[in-house]
């Protein structure tokens, strides 16, 4: 049910053909992913109720309140107008490893997605990083630099976190809207990069 | 797990719930008559598909059997088109409530909705270098 091919309307109007790109921003919980998404855009809070999966409910802390079995899960979300018909959505995905029904809803044709990383609690971000490396969704892992925070290097991050040759590690402060874009210009140019290495798969 | 079948209201053992805490006074689902999916279109609204009005929707007549928040929609779709998830989030409806009232007015010939870029066909050179320049732009 929840995969049907999305049929477009046949009353479309072939000139105004709106675009829209979605990009995520994933992480553990508190590493900055609401102050990222709201550097880059206006951002707003978007309300999903959803059915708590039965794993969700075994570690779900439902003290009391155990016959609750939907939850309302917060998002965040942005948009970057980029000029009339063309916009980048950013949806801060909900850190819990519970809510990955969640993601699963939100991955689906994303143009690719930001992990955010501390390096005072790199294991936060395994999960995320596991996620979208098992679903070839292109991302780009940035480490926020939080103050007091040793700094590591790029390489170092990326050899700690195993992640794939090419995959980029960008050093960002996620307040700063400066270095917010450029974590998504890397992104945006590394899911370009995979995807004409993936034609080319197919072609050659 | 068997009790959670009842779907009662269940009693907090250690304490009670105050305001938001204690859920909303109108149950999200209640407004699509306790609807989960949308209706036999089958239509699947990804969060960024865009809505937009019909040009050709049915009559004030029509539109006066709507529900409440099917016209808040309809309004806000009239004001700008907009993603199911900004219309969700300005509606302040859970994106679920939101997929269902859509597909009402969907079917009704109220909106249409674009498709959204699938993932095996992602845009173009082009629009992704004019994406990275607006990006440095900004």
């Amino acid at each position: 049910m929840a995969y049907e091919r999305f049929e477009s309307t046949p009353a479309g109007d072939p000139d105004s053909t709106a675009l829209a790109l979605k990009i995520l921003v994933a992480g553990g919980f508190g590493v900055g992913k609401t102050t990222l998404v709201g550097a880059v855009s206006e951002i707003r809070p978007l309300r999903t109720e959803e059915r708590l999966s039965r794993a969700g409910e075994s570690v779900d802390d439902t003290g009391g309140v155990d016959q609750k079995s939907t939850t309302t899960v917060a998002m965040d979300f942005g948009r970057i107008t980029i000029r009339a018909g063309l916009s980048l959505y950013l949806f801060g995905t909900p850190g819990q490893d519970r809510f990955w029904f969640l993601w699963d809803d939100l991955s689906q044709g994303a143009l690719g997605a930001v992990v955010l990383a501390d390096t005072r609690r790199l294991e936060d971000c395994f999960p995320a990083v596991d996620y979208f490396e098992h679903r070839k969704i292109p991302f780009v892992v940035a480490v926020n630099c939080f103050a007091g925070a040793r700094a590591y290097g790029a390489h170092d991050v990326s050899r700690a976190l195993d992640l794939d040759r090419g995959t980029p590690v960008v050093l960002c402060d996620a307040r700063d809207r400066d270095s917010g874009k450029e974590v998504l210009i890397r992104l945006v140019e590394y899911a370009g990069r995979m995807h004409t290495a993936r034609l080319l798969d197919t072609v050659g | 797990m068997d009790k959670d079948s009842t779907g009662e209201d269940p009693s907090p053992a250690g304490g009670r719930w105050y305001d938001a805490e204690a859920g909303p006074l109108v149950r999200p689902y209640a407004m699509t008559g306790g609807r989960t999916k949308p209706g036999p279109g089958n239509v699947r609204f990804d969060l960024i598909a865009l809505v937009v009005v019909d040009d050709d929707p049915p009559g004030p007549a029509e539109e006066s059997l709507l529900g409440p928040e099917h016209r808040t929609l309809l309004a806000q779709c009239r004001a700008e088109t907009q993603s199911v998830a900004e219309l969700a989030a300005d509606a302040d409806l859970p994106v679920g409530v939101v997929r269902v009232l859509l597909g009402d007015l969907l079917e009704a010939g109220f909106v249409k909705v674009s498709t959204p870029v699938p993932p095996a066909q992602l845009p173009d050179e082009r629009i992704l270098r004019e994406v990275i320049d607006g990006l440095r732009a900004l």
